[in-house]
């Protein structure tokens, strides 16, 4: 796993770094977006007290300091680790740190997963009358029949907001069609597909890239993580031009009731660790064409993002199993 | 880069901008501090409401506030960074490691919790007040019918997720990777090996809060229906995932207490632990049972017999590890030559109460059972007797036996003696009254309450004030300690004391084992 695995188990000396600024500054970023994030959210939901909103300049004032921190902190790690301060215990604290933040991703991923299959296997049917909440449908959502894609919400199965006043968070209206292939107008025009082998691909471009760099082969690896990169970008632009398709096309958005809720929260949150797993990727890229980072036995930098990347893959192909296909 | 051996800087930077586990740890320690008085002082406004019935102080709608951000400040900001501020400073001391594995993001998960908590204190001052749906924020309170302020404490939340999950993923490492030579995963201290086990649990189920909070805010603000069964979602669905954290999360409270236990107990009963092996994998079955009764939580929702059935039984099964950890407390204590210092009384004292509170909760676990007890004062005084005499009483007792290592004085035994006296007391006064008008009827989280009620209620309330008191005499303590206690310089402080952080010199050194011992012996031998 690690690339220094003689060292794994070593008791060198170990770097405890100086008293550092970094954590306060992240910390001043974080709170900043949060609070701006959350005052611009609730102006939106519930109307603004006044005129003058300062919540966006916040938000975009916290966002930007928090950027610019951990870009400084990456810097000084990465410094250090040049500096041949990173005994091999170093990096293997690295590497656990590293495993189980991927650990923590799966974890929030399987969240809204589990949320997918309660909805299909359970909510969904005992809303039309199924199993112990049988009395549910008669009492309260008469009539509504439930499938998978759903072709229509409870509310309006029982006419709208007036005539049901549980539980409702507004006007729900059904989509007219689903992402389903069955709802494509063609196969060859059914994106989902086209961006399981995009991101396929790219999972095995960027194991070429390790392979090119275990090699010591420079060139080959910036060729391969740059096709990799722009495999990213184009899965990315393809999962926009379905949003475009969703939401002008098909009619659904995230007022769509659960179908809506559930498509768009998992792929909206993939995409956006897509788009993270590009970044640090497109970063280690930069990394080694302008500085020569990396070696044949040092370059956890790039082999943290890969795994990264390998593990966005995998949440993929269990939301093209349950969301698309399935 | 320089000479690393220095003492701490000065000034208000050493806190803000430091790297050291202890200093991290202290900060962790005065913080949760901070957050128990804080806390305390709406327990104290809720009790002073139920001294007598009617409506006396507060209006309902201050009173469901506050019973909110009791349990959200107890829960998320005393108890569970205490442990952690117990982490900090201990387990690289114990296993024989220079610090924390990654220092700088020990820095950071720590510096992130005080404006958390400022934000979500924040919520009272807001329009439609802060947060009154509980601390559990069952949908669709917590989102159709919530206050403008949910919004804040979503992202409190979020932040204080993200702070446990870098410290949880802190303690993996340095565990993991940073144990001295010699000191293999069977002869670590029994406290690392329960925040080991906490932290995978900390790992796995914070991300799912995370998740539920983002799924709220979702529904809040842009139209989505993941609770609404309008929209084809399910409010219930949101007590599911909620449990799926919340139980796990109950014994990452509690893990860490049992740790501090397994320490305390054989230093004053002048023996190992007994069945130290037994200890670990009673820990481990313990946390994988977590994961799979959740739904004992929402006996009343309306789920299938099937269901209840099964979160029945395997909630029971809960108790056969939870058994042995008990019979090996008191096994240890079996012929030991026991004294009674303050650590070993609170110890007791939590071996104690946290049976009897595992004692309701087994009664709890009886789903036909449950639905008389259900969302009573009986669950209220059963997870009180597992979060204040289990977890807050084991902290105590580490407070007491690791603070004359930290600080290299000692504590006023006689005083200490008399703060744990007065918790005892006060704690049993508060709350086994509550087991009584809770099985009569009494609902949790209401302001008033019918007549039949009244003398267990005043009863509770003198107590709480006695117990709230009592924490007090506990702050003076240990100040008074730190300013000008005894002055202790004998390594070992406690005779009976075993591991390697009794082997430094008191005070603990800002910087201990930056060469790493050796260690040969088995955990806690003599």
């Amino acid at each position: 796993m690690s690339s220094n695995p003689s060292t794994a188990t070593g008791h060198e000396k170990y770097y405890v770094p100086e008293s550092s600024s970094l954590a306060v500054r992240a910390t001043i970023g974080l709170l900043l977006s949060v609070f701006g994030g959350g005052l611009m959210l609730n102006e939106m939901t519930y109307g603004s007290a006044d005129d003058a909103s300062y919540s966006g300049w916040v938000l975009t004032a916290g966002l930007v300091f928090f950027i610019l921190t951990l870009t400084s902190w990456f810097r000084t790690v990465i410094k250090e680790n040049i500096a041949g301060l990173n005994s091999g215990q170093v990096n293997q604290s690295y590497v656990l740190g590293m495993f189980w933040f991927i650990f923590s991703e799966v974890m929030f991923f399987a969240a809204f997963f589990g949320t997918l299959l309660y909805v299909r296997q359970l909510a969904g049917p005992w809303l039309a009358g199924e199993g112990e909440g049988g009395r549910m449908n008669d009492l309260l959502w008469p009539g509504f029949e439930f499938t998978w894609p759903p072709s229509i919400t409870p509310q309006e199965t029982v006419g709208g907001a007036d005539a049901q006043v549980i539980a409702n968070n507004g006007d729900f209206v059904s989509q007219e069609k689903s992402m389903a292939p069955a709802d494509a107008h063609a196969w060859y025009a059914w994106l989902p597909m086209w961006n399981t082998i995009i991101l396929l691909s790219s999972s095995a471009t960027v194991h070429v890239a390790h392979t090119a760099i275990l090699a010591g082969d420079r060139a080959k690896f910036n060729r391969w993580l740059g096709i990799t990169v722009g495999l990213a970008l184009i899965f990315l632009g393809l999962q926009a031009a379905e949003y475009y398709e969703a939401y002008v096309l098909y009619g659904l958005t995230l007022n769509s009731g659960i179908y809506g809720s559930t498509f768009f929260m998992l792929t909206g949150f993939h995409g956006f660790h897509v788009a993270m797993g590009m970044t640090m990727l497109l970063i280690q890229l930069v990394r080694s064409v302008k500085n020569e980072h990396f070696t044949a036995s040092d370059h956890f930098g790039f082999e943290a993002s890969s795994w990264y990347w390998h593990f966005v893959d995998v949440v993929w192909v269990f939301l093209f199993l349950f969301v698309y296909i399935l | 880069m320089g000479d690393h051996h220095h003492g701490p800087a000065t000034g208000v930077t050493r806190w803000l901008f430091t790297t050291n586990h202890k200093d991290i740890g202290t900060m962790y320690l005065w913080f949760s501090f901070a957050m128990f008085l804080l806390g305390g002082f709406f327990a104290m406004v809720i009790r002073a409401e139920l001294f007598q019935p009617g409506m006396q102080l507060v209006e309902p709608a201050f009173f469901n506030q506050m019973t909110t951000l009791h349990g959200l400040v107890m829960v998320f900001g005393a108890i569970m960074p205490s442990f952690v501020g117990l982490a900090n400073w201990l387990i690289p001391m114990m296993i024989g490691a220079p610090d924390m594995a990654l220092p700088r993001m020990n820095n950071w998960s720590f510096w992130i919790l005080p404006p958390a908590f400022l934000m979500l204190a924040s919520t009272l001052f807001m329009e439609g007040g802060a947060p009154a749906f509980g601390w559990t924020f069952y949908a669709p309170l917590s989102t159709t019918y919530a206050p403008p302020s949910v919004t804040f404490f979503i992202f409190a939340i979020h932040i204080l997720g993200v702070s446990s999950i870098m410290g949880s993923i802190n303690i993996i490492a340095t565990v993991m990777n940073m144990r001295a030579p010699g000191m293999t995963y069977m002869k670590m201290p029994m406290f690392v090996w329960t925040w080991l086990i906490t932290a995978f649990l900390l790992v796995a189920v914070m991300p799912v809060l995370a998740g539920a909070v983002t799924m709220m805010l979702m529904d809040i603000h842009f139209g989505t229906s993941f609770f609404s069964a309008a929209g084809g979602g399910d409010p219930v669905l949101f007590q599911h995932i909620f449990w799926f954290f919340g139980h796990p999360e109950v014994y990452i409270i509690i893990l860490p207490a049992f740790g501090v236990v397994s320490q305390i107990i054989p230093a004053f009963s002048r023996k190992p632990l007994f069945g130290y092996a037994s200890m670990v994998y009673a820990t481990a079955s313990i946390a994988f049972l977590s994961f799979v009764v959740w739904a004992h939580h929402m006996y009343t929702v309306g789920m299938p017999v099937a269901g209840e059935l099964f979160f029945m039984y395997a909630t029971m099964l809960i108790a056969v590890p939870t058994g042995v950890k008990v019979f090996n407390w008191i096994s240890t204590m079996w012929r030991g030559s026991l004294s009674f210092e303050t650590p070993m009384l609170f110890s007791i004292g939590f071996l104690v109460l946290f049976t009897l509170g595992g004692f309701t909760g087994l009664m709890l676990s009886i789903a036909p059972a449950d639905f008389q007890y259900h969302d009573t004062y009986f669950v209220v005084a059963h997870f009180h007797y597992v979060m204040v005499a289990g977890a807050v009483f084991s902290m105590t007792a580490a407070v007491y036996y690791w603070l004359p290592k930290w600080c290299g004085r000692m504590y006023s035994e006689s005083m200490g003696k008399i703060h744990f006296w007065i918790s005892f007391i006060g704690f049993n006064i508060t709350f086994f009254p509550q087991h009584f008008v809770g099985l009569a009827g009494m609902p949790r989280r209401i302001p008033d309450y019918a007549l039949q009620f009244a003398d267990f209620n005043m009863m509770s309330s003198i107590g709480a004030f006695i117990y709230g008191a009592s924490q007090l005499l506990f702050l003076y303590n240990v100040i008074a300690t730190i300013v000008s206690g005894e002055r202790v310089s004998d390594e070992k402080v406690w005779d009976g004391a075993e591991g390697l952080e009794w082997t430094v010199p008191t005070p603990a050194p800002y910087h201990t084992f930056e060469e790493p011992p050796l260690v040969s012996k088995p955990a806690g031998t003599f």
